[in-house]
């Protein structure tokens, strides 16, 4: 039987945590919201953005979702604000700001 | 414990000696024995002196230290008699069974102060004879099994048939060589008697 | 009907797998287990059996490759000796604790320095806190045997943990000795297909292996492979008992041999337990009332149930074939004096280190042992609590 991970916390008794304490789901990194170590908060300006895509693929975090050829608004959950895509950014499109949000 | 018999193969790495041990491990296992054959490993190069050991017997061998006080010993190079104390803790009720084309008269004063049965062999001239090259191990094992009596020559032979036929199951001109070169050994040392 | 033939103990263990047929086997060659990768790529070349052979270029990624294969759902294995355990020493924590029920053919062999090929059981000592279950054998018997019964112990549902079978480098894996082999649909049927639950291949069950704990989770998830060990030695004794049914050939954590009455008990693991076992035959003959203990499950440690069997002899003799460099003795004196000590039962012991580097152990040096027992129990006898069997001084 898989046991449900959403049911194993940071208090869960040894009895019940998993052995080896493998992770019975997929893609389980979602549930963690990282976006709350952020410090700093990257800005997007789409009236300057030329879509050239630049700054998609250097996140670490993949928090710039590609949709039909265009980024979309930031994943604010998982960003953790190290600002590689502003300095990535040739347009000036994306800019830091100090702060969570 | 009594009708076990211990031998102590002296050679050069690559000579074979521990083929031959296993080879006789081999062949006292089919005719129903509790056999032992082991290597001693020491620099593990060509030319450096070599051991290998032999236990036989109708009991379960347990024991796994080396053998200090063999029955027989057997030694397939002629010049480790200068340089390794072949004979040392040697049986005197036994043998020392040295490839050469001296007599044993000749071989005497080189294990001397051991005084028991020497019995040579000329590997070498039978080897060459029948096979038409240098390979000791098929006449050392058939000297070995004619000195101890572990089993009657015609058995011997029918099992190293057997063996050889499927060992050289790719090249079988060569089964009636080294049979020849048993048959020979055998039949030099039993002609010492 | 069992199959009577004469192997070394590297052949003996290639049988057994070569009947086992394992999915996965990466290896990397090193003296004196280096014969078994060979004969596996052997009988993989024959067509004899369809194990994927990984040729890798060090231990330390046969031991990962074992461990993904592993986690893909496939039964691996691996083999090595020495210096190649070491290397892999990071990997045997994972697979461990991982719970990866990985096999491996160990082959004692000493670690330098000196430089040394020959046997002492210092690689499998220094393997001895990875949370691997060990086994030892005293022959190439044992050896076949104690394979058979790897995966249905490793694989068990309450254990799920590695599994190191282990045998004397030389001594065991390259003499030739008589063996009673199984038939292959036997071996086929007692090892049976490898099932696991989860696995990493499966499509629709996605899962993950190996992830960072923070601290809250480290102790707990240590105290689960710690009882999953423990666990392993009620599955090793059943396992054994279903192998004797299929074999004739009984095995518990431990053998004692002649020891029900025994006054003085040597304690010793791997070949020597045989030249052992002859001395105390001969020994027995002249009215000494000697035993020997032979281990050989060395982890999980059966310290409670050997102190049980140890607490009516009036003196024990601890062999240890591997210097532990604590000052006070080496691993099996001090976990079996601390499993006494727990007991409460103060039998009087003397630790011994021998047979480092391959040095010859002998039935006259089991003889002295014994001996020098008796005469510090009989004779009050100071004796050397620590002592190097047969050193030159």
């Amino acid at each position: 039987m898989r046991t449900d991970v959403s049911q194993i916390n940071e208090s869960t008794p040894y009895m019940e945590l998993t052995e080896g304490l493998q992770i019975y789901a997929g893609g389980t990194t979602k549930y963690f919201n990282t976006g709350e170590w952020r410090n700093n908060t990257p800005v997007f300006h789409e009236d300057k953005c030329k879509q050239c895509l630049l700054c998609a693929p250097v996140c670490p975090d993949s928090c710039i979702p590609v949709v039909d050829g265009k980024r979309g608004a930031f994943d604010l959950d998982h960003c953790k604000g190290c600002g590689i895509c502003v300095k990535n950014c040739p347009f000036g499109a994306l800019e830091m700001k100090e702060g969570v949000n | 414990m009594n009708d076990r018999i211990e031998i102590r193969w002296h050679g050069r790495g690559g000579q074979g000696a521990k083929t031959a041990a296993l080879l006789l491990a081999d062949v006292a296992f089919k005719i129903g024995k509790q056999v032992q054959g082991f290597p001693e490993y020491g620099p593990e190069r060509m030319g450096a002196p070599i051991t290998a050991y032999n236990r036989i017997s109708d009991q379960v061998i347990r024991v796994h230290s080396n053998i200090y006080n063999p029955d027989y010993v057997v030694v397939v190079d002629e010049t480790l008699l200068h340089t390794v104390d072949v004979t040392r803790g040697l049986n005197p009720a036994g043998a020392i069974i040295v490839n050469t084309c001296k007599t044993p008269e000749e071989i005497a004063p080189q294990v001397a102060p051991y005084n028991g049965k020497i019995v040579t062999i000329d590997a070498r001239k039978i080897s060459e004879e029948a096979l038409g090259k240098y390979f000791p191990n098929s006449p050392m094992l058939a000297a070995v099994v004619a000195v101890t009596g572990i089993m009657p020559k015609d058995v011997f032979l029918n099992e190293m048939r057997a063996s050889y036929e499927h060992k050289f199951a790719k090249k079988p001109e060569v089964i009636e060589g080294n049979m020849k070169a048993l048959e020979m050994t055998f039949d030099a040392v039993e002609n010492r008697r | 009907m069992a199959i009577r033939e004469r192997m070394s103990g590297n052949e003996a263990v290639s049988y057994a797998i070569k009947q086992i047929n394992p999915d996965v086997m990466p290896a990397f060659p090193i003296t004196p287990s280096t014969e078994i990768p060979q004969m596996v790529s052997n009988y993989i070349a024959n067509g004899e059996i369809d194990t994927e052979f990984i040729p890798v270029e060090s231990e330390h990624s046969s031991m990962s490759a074992a461990i993904g294969a592993e986690a893909a759902g496939a039964r691996s294995l691996t083999a090595t000796s020495s210096a190649g355990l070491a290397f892999m020493w990071e990997e045997l924590l994972l697979a461990a604790s991982n719970r990866m029920p990985v096999a491996l053919a160990l082959v004692n062999r000493t670690l330098s320095g000196p430089l040394n090929i020959n046997c002492d059981h210092t690689d499998g000592m220094g393997a001895r806190d990875t949370g691997w279950i060990q086994i030892y054998a005293e022959n190439n018997q044992e050896a076949y045997d104690n394979f058979i019964q790897a995966y249905p112990i490793a694989e068990h549902k309450d254990v799920r943990l590695p599994i190191m079978i282990c045998q004397d480098g030389f001594i065991t894996s390259h003499a030739v000795e008589n063996i009673l082999l199984l038939e292959d649909d036997v071996v086929k049927k007692f090892v049976g297909e490898y099932t696991p639950e989860e696995y990493l291949l499966q499509p629709g069950k996605p899962m993950a292996v190996g992830p960072y704990a923070v601290s809250n989770y480290v102790m707990e998830a240590r105290k689960n492979q710690l009882i999953a060990l423990k666990n392993a030695k009620q599955v090793i004794l059943d396992v054994a008992k279903d192998f004797s049914e299929i074999s004739g050939r009984s095995y518990g954590l431990f053998e004692e041999y002649r020891t029900q009455d025994a006054d003085y008990i040597m304690v010793i693991m791997g070949s020597a337990a045989g030249t052992a076992k002859e001395a105390v035959d001969q020994m027995r003959e002249e009215g000494h009332k000697v035993g020997v203990l032979k281990i050989r499950v060395f982890r999980p440690f059966p310290a409670e149930e050997i102190a049980e069997a140890l607490k009516n002899a009036r003196a024990v003799a601890i062999m240890d074939r591997a210097e532990s460099y604590n000052g006070n003795g080496g691993v099996l004196g001090c976990e079996i004096k601390a499993g006494l000590f727990q007991k409460k039962y103060m039998v009087d012991t003397v630790n011994y280190i021998y047979g480092l580097g391959g040095r010859d152990f002998t039935v006259a040096h089991t003889m002295q042992i014994f001996h020098q027992l008796s005469d510090m129990v009989e004779n009050g006898t100071e004796v050397e609590q620590y002592a190097y069997v047969g050193i030159r001084n």
